[in-house]
């Protein structure tokens, strides 16, 4: 078991503040963006992101170009919302972020147009959006998303990744002031299916965002999830949810850009893993600047690690300029599977495998919890029943 | 009428320091509504005898037997224990994170009925069993034992005794950590089970305070792995005046 701890209580007026473990040596802010991929280097373990993943896993994504998507894409939106395929030219295209690694950037540069889907700023909270991207090739593509909610929107939006692909996708969250969105990603792919997503968000004053990825299928899966806060009194929260069986990598890489005053983050991961080599990985970045006063963030990230041969890697960053904040911590934890429990449960009666399939379940549990759609919630857990299954745990 | 019988039993746990021997030859028999209690020093082996019976896989049983109506209960697994007959009341309950109560105990029910309950008569029974033991219903809604309080997972425990009806109980330290009124609460809990089902029980605990509301039919001297002495209520007055110098010494 490895555990790591850390809540910092911070004194309003503090001048100064230093955190001891995990600060990155390069400063997070000054990495490189840029939507051209000959900006970027080979990809190579020197550097920070790609030090779990290899250009082999990532099966051609960050090659200098990719094919253009052209699998299916189902929609289904209540009246109201809309969609268009726009060019780069177009004012959202590029709305919440910049590529920060080489898939993302190879993936930019080759889709010439992006997917639009606008929920209009009078849509309620019921307002629920479906985008099912069925593929069925292996031929490295690339996919643009832009989803832009208009101010004072409410709505979800589930992106279902699910058949055969091998794809580079970029995922635009633009959050306009004051609006109150989810969006879900799920990756349920083939087995052998290669996805590197980078969803960037962008919020708006007084917004809020819940974002939630969830990887079950698929070889490798990467997903980096960005939000910066352009305005004060946003909220984001990010969650995630991954089950990775033998042989599956499965990363997620998080950054939280806390650029103006008070804002909220919270992000919370949590993993299962089962098989020889099931490896998966966790980079949590939140950057406190100087001006974001009045910042509350606090990252999580723990891994049930249910058999020999796993392995996960959780790696939280926290980047402070200011003392001036209302909160920050992390905690990140990898164990092994509790048998304390089992025997608990077991002396109830229950037996190995049910017991087994509860504890997970409810390790996992306290994610979809929050999701906050019964539908959602019990495809969810239709899922990791599966999985379950799977594994004959 | 039913009976466990643990004859000879000698237990090992594996430690740093290499095998360790804690159970040194118990020899214990109990009959559906019987009452015996047992109480040691700390470290004599009490709850190593309890968990044994239960089936943890800590401990190792090198000698003798354990038998539940003749049934060798050694060769079972930790659930066949628990759905033959057998339960334990644990000294330190296991926080299960994500698990509500409420399903917690349908699922377990449903394992040691081997069906599941009829759903109204079962919630008539979880909240009545709980009002009787003063637990708030919304304890129903909470993970299993995450957050409780000492007497709280006590408490929670005594729950599962009264809805999970078995043939034998162990209660191991039930009434450390409980206030004045959860002892009696908790107690009368034990007693109104024990009276709808008749089971055997054998209570493990420090204090003769408890036994002012359950009276054991027999008390154990427990001391270094083994029984040291037996007798009637009369024994654990005795002990509580006395300490246990005696047999420590001896
Ligand atoms: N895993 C273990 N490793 C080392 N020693 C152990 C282990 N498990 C039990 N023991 C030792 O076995 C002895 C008996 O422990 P046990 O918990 O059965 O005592 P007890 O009679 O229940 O004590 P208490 O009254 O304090 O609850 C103790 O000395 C304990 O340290
Ligand atoms: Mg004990």
């Amino acid at each position: 078991m490895t555990t790591s701890n850390a809540t910092i209580p911070v004194q309003h007026g503090m001048a100064e503040h230093s955190h001891g473990a995990g600060v990155p040596v390069q400063t997070r802010s000054e990495r490189l963006r840029s939507a051209n991929v000959a900006d970027f280097a080979p990809i190579s373990r020197r550097e920070e992101q790609y030090r779990y993943v290899t250009s082999e896993q990532l099966a051609g994504l960050d090659a200098d170009s990719l094919d253009e998507y052209m699998g299916d894409i189902s929609i289904k939106h209540p009246e109201g919302v809309t969609t268009a395929w726009v060019g780069s030219d177009h004012p959202s295209f590029g709305g919440a972020g910049l590529p920060e690694d080489r898939p993302s950037a190879a993936a930019w540069g080759s889709a010439e147009q992006a997917y639009l889907v606008t929920i209009p700023g009078d849509a309620t909270a019921e307002c629920e959006v479906q985008i099912g991207i069925n593929s069925d090739s292996d031929s490295p593509s690339a996919l643009h998303m832009i989803i832009e909610a208009k101010p004072f929107a409410r709505g979800t939006v589930i992106l279902d990744h699910k058949g055969a692909a091998v794809l580079g996708e970029n995922v635009e969250i633009i959050v306009g002031d004051e609006a109150d969105i989810t969006v879900i990603s799920i990756q349920d792919w083939d087995t052998a299916s290669v996805h590197n997503s980078a969803q960037f968000a962008k919020l708006g004053r007084n917004s809020k965002l819940r974002h939630l990825v969830v990887s079950l299928g698929g070889k490798t899966v990467r997903v980096s999830t960005s939000a910066e806060f352009t305005q004060p009194g946003g909220d984001v929260e990010l969650l995630g949810m991954y089950f990775a069986d033998a042989g599956q990598f499965l990363e997620n890489r998080l950054y939280v850009d806390h650029a103006v005053p008070n804002c909220k983050s919270r992000v919370t991961y949590k993993g299962a893993l089962q098989g020889e080599k099931a490896h998966t990985v966790w980079v949590g970045d939140v950057l406190i600047r100087m001006a974001a006063e009045g910042t509350d963030t606090y990252e999580l990230n723990r891994n049930l690690l249910l058999t020999e041969g796993a392995r996960a890697d959780s790696v939280p960053n926290l980047e402070i300029e200011t003392g001036k904040i209302e909160g920050a911590g992390h905690a990140s934890a990898s164990g092994r599977f509790d048998d304390e429990q089992l025997f608990y449960l077991q002396a109830r009666g229950i037996n190995e495998r049910e017991a087994r399939r509860l504890v997970v379940r409810g390790f996992l549990n306290e994610i979809i919890q929050k999701i906050g759609n019964e539908e959602i919630e019990s495809r969810l857990s239709a899922s990791i029943e599966a999985e379950l299954e799977r594994s004959g745990s | 009428m039913a009976i466990l019988q643990i004859k000879n039993l000698h237990v090992t746990v594996e430690t740093e320091q290499g095998t360790k021997e804690i159970l040194k030859g118990v020899d214990l028999t109990i009959h559906s509504g019987e009452s015996h209690a047992i109480m040691g020093p700390n470290g004599s082996g009490k709850s190593t005898l309890a968990y044994t019976i239960a089936g943890h896989p800590k401990y190792t049983v090198t000698e003798g037997e354990i038998l539940l109506d003749g049934e060798d209960v050694l060769d079972m697994s930790v659930d066949e224990r628990a759905r033959a007959g057998l339960f334990l009341a644990m000294q330190y309950p296991v926080e299960i994170p994500g698990v509500s109560v409420s399903n917690f105990l349908r699922t377990a029910k449903t394992a040691i009925s081997g069906e599941a309950p009829a759903l109204r008569t079962w919630i008539k029974d979880v909240r009545g069993a709980m009002d009787a033991l003063k637990m708030d219903n919304t304890f129903t809604e909470r993970n299993v034992n995450e957050g409780f309080s000492g007497g709280e997972k006590k408490r929670h425990e005594i729950l599962q005794l009264e809805l999970l009806k078995p043939k034998f109980a162990v209660l191991d330290e039930t009434d450390s950590g409980l206030d004045v009124d959860a002892l009696k609460i908790v107690s009368e809990g034990v007693n109104r089970a024990k009276e709808a089902n008749d089971f055997g029980l054998l209570l493990i605990t420090h204090y003769t305070r408890i036994l002012k509301y359950i009276k054991p039919d027999f008390v154990h001297v427990f001391v270094a792995g083994k029984i040291a002495e037996q007798g009637g209520p009369e024994l654990a007055d005795r002990l509580e005046a006395e300490g246990y110098d005696r047999y420590v010494k001896a």
